[in-house]
């Protein structure tokens, strides 16, 4: 749906995305992260024709970046890093005019529906100054969809919200996804790009990986389980390390960490051997490094913990 | 052009929301109106306007058989129809200024822009979304004081030439003109500037060349009439074409998005 090769954006001397080349698939939600400054807002704007770039191709959605511009923005959507909205006209009028110049045919039809999907249609004569932020961003996600897009690009959709309120566009990029729409949404937000992204694209004026959340986890730390043991000793963990499929084994306390390539496998051989040597197996997980972890190790910055960051599943 | 439209439908629901551009809209055309109307109801109420001989040569050659107090409201009058030359510059000039700052400061923009619109159309429409209120302000305003100074004049002689087809002319064909300029002109101050006022400001010295013209004329030593209007509307095309032509390359998508800020 969405394919850039060497897409490259200069501004001056300064390079803001170098030689990006990737492929976004049709009806998955695929992350783009990167910290402040990485080139994800000047890629999204080049990708939505919003700015050209210096070198490099891309199409979305078979249309070509820089000679099917206009076909491109009709088959697209955009909810921009601020919401944008007219503050001194009503919601329902703020629509009314994107539906107009989006081409929709009914217009009205479309913004009742999306102000209804949202929950705005009860304040749909209030002035959007009136609006808190979370409902201003709803209402640009309604703008966003109005002409039924087929690539959706969010640029922080949740930033600034409250839970309730980012909880609920969570659940709406959840349902929009399931209307086989493709999105792309650049995030900080590492829990969110967690639940909602199939696949993760980590930039830094280039792009550094692309793959799923899972994937990404088992590139940069492997997969680990950890036995609770009510009572664990060095010795004990010492005839564990012995076996050909545990890669690598930790004592943490009352608990042993350890790497395996295939826990579905090897866990029942393991706790076989930890109840024959006499231990009192209470619990066995897998050991989830959180997409933090990950994303900052790819980033270059200082990531893990086993101990801090861990969580079971 | 719905597109077009739809641009000039929300320059006007949100601009005639400020307070301060609502009031340059109705206030300006009322006092420009009323000040050579109530130069015409002066020179009508048979009051002694004293020696004629003691106005400039060029008014005396202009008022030609005219009485002493037929010639000084004439005097009176032409100095403030220049009036009518601000207005179409002044209402699209404040229009156009809060309209292109007001969507910077709230970063409008970049949602618009991605929409199917073309640069031309957003840029047609934000234009004429300026021009039509100024321009029609001013057409209303000279209508009404037309009307007016018809009810109050009582010598057809001075009526013809209060009423005289250079200031018809000036006000269909210069008052335009000198509105797409002012516009043109606040397009590129707003491109550098994120306060309104500022590039309103910026825009109205524009006025100056109307103000020298205004002081020159008081002074005797310029006389407006159909000449110096051939020569100032001939002047203000060449200016426009120019100011159109700048004003369409400050105003790209990429310079917008990356550079007003």
């Amino acid at each position: 749906m969405i394919h850039t090769e060497n897409l490259t954006k200069k501004f001056g001397d300064r390079t803001a995305v170098e030689a990006l080349t990737l492929d976004v698939r049709e009806g998955e939600v695929f992350g783009f992260l990167g910290p402040n400054g990485a080139g994800k807002t000047t890629t999204v704007r080049m990708l939505t024709t919003l700015i050209g770039p210096t070198a490099g191709m891309a199409t979305v959605n078979t249309f070509r970046v820089g000679q099917d511009d206009t076909a491109i923005r009709r088959c697209t959507g955009i909810l921009t890093e601020t919401p944008g909205m007219y503050d001194r006209l009503s919601a329902e009028k703020n629509l009314t005019i994107f539906a107009h110049l989006y081409e929709v045919a009914d217009v009205k039809g479309q913004v009742e529906k999306y102000l209804r999907l949202l929950g705005l249609w009860d304040r749909r004569g209030d002035l959007v100054g009136n609006f808190s932020k979370g409902m201003k961003q709803k209402l640009a996600i309604c703008r966003a969809l109005l002409h039924e897009p087929a690539v959706v690009f969010l640029d922080e959709p949740t930033s600034g919200l409250d839970p309730e309120a980012a909880r609920l566009v969570r659940d709406f990029i959840e349902e929009i996804k399931a209307q086989g729409r493709t999105i792309f949404l650049c995030t900080h937000n590492l829990d969110e790009a967690d639940r909602l992204c199939d696949r993760i694209g980590v930039m830094k004026q280039r792009l550094i990986t692309v793959d799923t959340p899972t994937n990404l986890r088992k590139q940069i730390y492997g997969r680990k389980v950890v036995f609770h043991l009510r009572a664990a000793d060095d010795a004990l963990l010492a005839r564990v390390r012995a076996l050909p499929f545990v890669k690598e084994a930790q004592r943490v306390e009352n608990k042993f960490v350890l790497g395996l390539d295939d826990p579905e496998t090897h866990n029942p051989a393991l706790v076989r051997l930890l109840v024959e040597a006499g231990a009192d197996v209470q619990f066995v997980g897998e050991l989830r490094h959180s997409l933090e972890d990950v994303y900052l190790s790819l980033v270059g910055e200082t990531g893990d913990s086993t101990a801090n960051h861990a969580n079971f599943r | 052009m719905p597109k077009i439209w739809t641009i000039v439908d929300k320059e006007w629901a949100e601009v005639f929301k400020n307070r301060l551009v609502l009031f340059t809209v109705v206030f300006m055309p009322i006092l420009f109106t009323a000040l050579p109307l109530l130069m015409v109801a002066i020179g009508s109420s048979q009051v002694d306007m004293g020696d004629a001989t003691d106005m400039p040569a060029s008014y005396l050659e202009m008022c030609g058989d005219l009485t002493g107090s037929a010639c000084f409201t004439l005097m009176m009058v032409n100095q403030f129809l220049l009036l009518f030359m601000m207005m179409p510059l002044i209402i699209p000039v404040t229009i156009a200024a809060y309209s292109i700052v007001g969507e910077k400061t709230t970063r409008c923009l970049e949602p618009l822009l991605a929409t199917p619109i073309t640069t031309a159309e957003l840029l047609i429409g934000k234009s004429l979304a300026a021009l039509i209120p100024g321009v029609l302000a001013t057409w209303l305003s000279f209508g009404v004081f037309a009307v007016v100074a018809y009810i109050l004049v009582q010598s057809p002689e001075l009526l013809r030439r209060i009423l005289d087809p250079m200031w018809i002319t000036a006000v269909g064909l210069l008052g335009p003109l000198l509105a797409l300029a002012g516009i043109n002109v606040t397009l590129m101050v707003s491109s550098r500037v994120s306060d309104p006022r500022v590039a309103e400001q910026a825009s109205m010295m524009l006025i100056l060349p109307l103000l020298g013209i205004f002081f020159a004329q008081i002074a005797g030593v310029l006389m407006v009439n159909a000449q110096v209007m051939q020569l100032a509307a001939v002047i203000m095309v060449a200016i426009d074409a120019g100011l159109v032509y700048l004003g369409v390359r400050v105003f790209q998508r990429e310079t917008i998005l990356t550079k007003w800020k």
